[in-house]
């Protein structure tokens, strides 16, 4: 057997110390909250009470049979894909334009970003005051021509679509950023080859930009995917997942059960599928990138 | 096309006067529209907010609304102020996102160091164990720790906002990716110099790495300072609220009877993170980049 030297041994105990810390951490507010809301999604308790009660798969059999519970995936779907079609058109159709060589673009790409690092609780209120039939400024611009503006957060009908406005807002400069690194990255070459074979600029999008942007395409639908599953603050601020449950998500239910009606089993079994469903997204992620980044 | 490379050949040279010729014309124009279509979007939902922390309460619930204040006025701050303990709430945001942050800066570099440069039994194995954390959102962990929280008794208390979001498996990942770029010939100098491992950190990896450092720190402290979930579960008293609870519950006590002071509170919230960018927008929009664009 090999035999260590004193300076490997000093090498190990200080990786360990400086490890260690880290690794603690993540075990405890990581990896244990995994295992124990599994073992609460077969509980019933109230948070407070010193007993909890094995129901075995009780919650489970009440959340998949209850009438909200298609009403709550419906809405987390909703929500996550309508947000990741708009960031993912609206996006692309910026950064083209951005991508074009005019004055002051970086300075529209930063005002465009900008939104991406301002509180999601602050742009929550500021929208709810944008909403406002009546002195918004949205009615306003609604009235130019020649409309009445829905009363978006009272209306079941309206929501929705409201809080994917605002997510989407918020976050579409990251998408612009990302595919405007990725449309810098495509070799100007190709572009030439095309022009001289003759291809028009529709042709040029068509068999250049979009295979070349096609795994920074991918990058952000998955990110944007996970972030609309994980989106809480601007539907708390905006609607609390009202009016009547409409834009009741998962995380709001979870959020819900948990820590409103304090029922730790159903928060358990919200968990657990919330954890299953983006784990299912985290996993085509990584494997894409493995195949994808070059490690030095 | 780079002139530098190659010369230009006739064709290039044709196909660069066709191009510019188009730029100059009808596409020059619907591009500069374009541009001020989206700034516009991007840019009115902020200015409505602005104007509406200077409108005095009877100009706010004006119809039609005005676009700029007629008498514009500062008593909206003086109100958010006294309605909320603003100061309280700087506090105790400076507190937990600098804390928040160092701890998440120190554990990625230190961990990330011990991961690229120190030997260790099994340390692939351990790195795989880090990694899979990335599988696990914030989200899905909040009861379990809300109930280790109470347990410690660290309800309303700065460990309590702080402690379980402190450890990072990203940014280790992110740094040890990058500190594995640094150059072989300048650490092995150092250690034929004689210099310890903490010296090499200090004193080589982290003057050389201080670009993508300095991105990740920036994108901590935004995070934290706007982080909102963890911080409404464990906080419930008036006194250790942060900032973007504060404004929350600023706007469900005014609400709709008051917009002036609510977008005065808000503009609390949101001016420190715009000069923050606005002096380091580079490190964050090219971080951002560089993360996408190689994976």
């Amino acid at each position: 057997m090999r035999r260590f030297s004193a300076a490997e041994k000093r090498e190990w105990g200080l990786f360990a110390l400086l490890v260690s810390p880290n690794l603690f951490l993540l075990g405890v507010f990581t990896y244990w909250p995994l295992i124990y809301n599994s073992y609460l999604s077969f509980v019933r308790w109230d948070l407070l009470s010193p007993v909890k009660i094995w129901v075995g798969w009780s919650n489970y059999t009440y959340l998949f049979t209850s009438p909200d519970f298609g009403a709550i995936l419906f809405n987390t779907l909703f929500f996550t894909l309508g947000s990741v079609v708009a960031l993912c058109v609206l996006g692309l159709g910026v950064a083209l334009l951005l991508n074009q060589k005019l004055r002051w673009r970086n300075s529209a790409r930063s005002v465009i970003f900008s939104p991406v690092m301002l509180s999601g609780a602050a742009i929550g209120i500021v929208w709810i005051y944008i909403f406002d039939p009546r002195y918004g400024l949205l009615d306003v611009l609604i009235r130019l021509v020649g409309m009445r503006s829905p009363n978006w957060l009272l209306d079941p009908n309206w929501a929705m679509l409201a809080v994917i406005i605002v997510h989407v807002w918020k976050n579409l400069g990251y998408a612009v950023v990302i595919l405007l690194a990725g449309l810098q990255a495509i070799p100007k070459e190709l572009y030439e080859a095309a022009g001289v074979d003759g291809a028009g600029s529709i042709a040029r999008f068509r068999a250049v930009t979009l295979p070349g942007l096609s795994p920074v395409l991918f990058f952000l639908v998955l990110t944007s995917i996970l972030a609309g599953f994980q989106s809480f603050d601007i539907v708390k601020v905006m609607t609390e997942g009202g009016p009547i449950r409409s834009t009741t998500t998962l995380i709001y239910a979870l959020y819900q059960e948990g820590f409103v009606a304090f029922n730790a089993g159903r928060a358990g079994v919200a968990s657990v599928l919330l954890f299953g469903i983006m784990l299912v997204f985290t996993v085509v992620q990584f494997r894409y990138s493995e195949k994808n980044v070059h490690y030095a | 096309m780079n002139r530098d490379v190659k010369t230009p050949t006739a064709s290039d040279r044709f196909a660069d006067e066709w191009a510019g010729q188009k730029y100059s014309l009808a596409r020059r124009f619907t591009g500069y529209l374009g541009m001020l279509l989206c700034v516009a979007v991007i840019g009115l939902p902020v200015y409505w907010m602005v104007i509406g922390a200077f409108k005095v309460s009877q100009e706010i619930y004006q119809v039609p609304p005005t676009w700029l204040p007629k008498q514009p006025t500062l008593t909206n701050f003086v109100d958010a102020w006294q309605a909320a303990p603003f100061g309280r709430y700087y506090v105790n945001t400076l507190i937990t996102t600098l804390f928040g942050s160092g701890f998440e800066v120190f554990f990625a570099v230190t961990s990330a160091f011990a991961f690229a440069f120190l030997r260790f039994p099994q340390k692939e194995l351990l790195f795989l164990i880090l990694l899979a954390a990335l599988m696990v959102p914030n989200q899905v962990t909040i009861l379990p720790n809300y109930l280790t929280i109470a347990q410690l008794g660290w309800i309303n208390t700065y460990q309590g906002i702080v402690v379980p979001g402190a450890a990072v498996a990203y940014g280790t990942f992110l740094l040890r990716q990058y500190f594995r770029t640094l150059p072989h010939e300048v650490m092995d100098a150092a250690k034929v110099d004689g210099a310890s491992h903490l010296r090499t950190l200090w004193s080589i990896v982290l003057p050389l790495a201080r670009p993508a450092i300095v991105t990740m720190a920036l994108l901590s402290i935004v995070a934290k300072w706007n982080d909102f979930l963890w911080p409404l579960l464990v906080t419930n008293t008036r006194e250790m609220r942060v900032l973007p609870i504060g404004i929350f519950w600023l706007m469900v006590e005014e609400g709709t009877i008051n917009w002036g002071v609510v977008m005065a509170g808000t503009l609390f919230v949101v001016v420190p993170v715009v000069l923050v960018f606005l002096y380091a927008q580079r490190y964050v929009v090219d971080g951002i980049a560089a993360g996408a664009v190689k994976g």
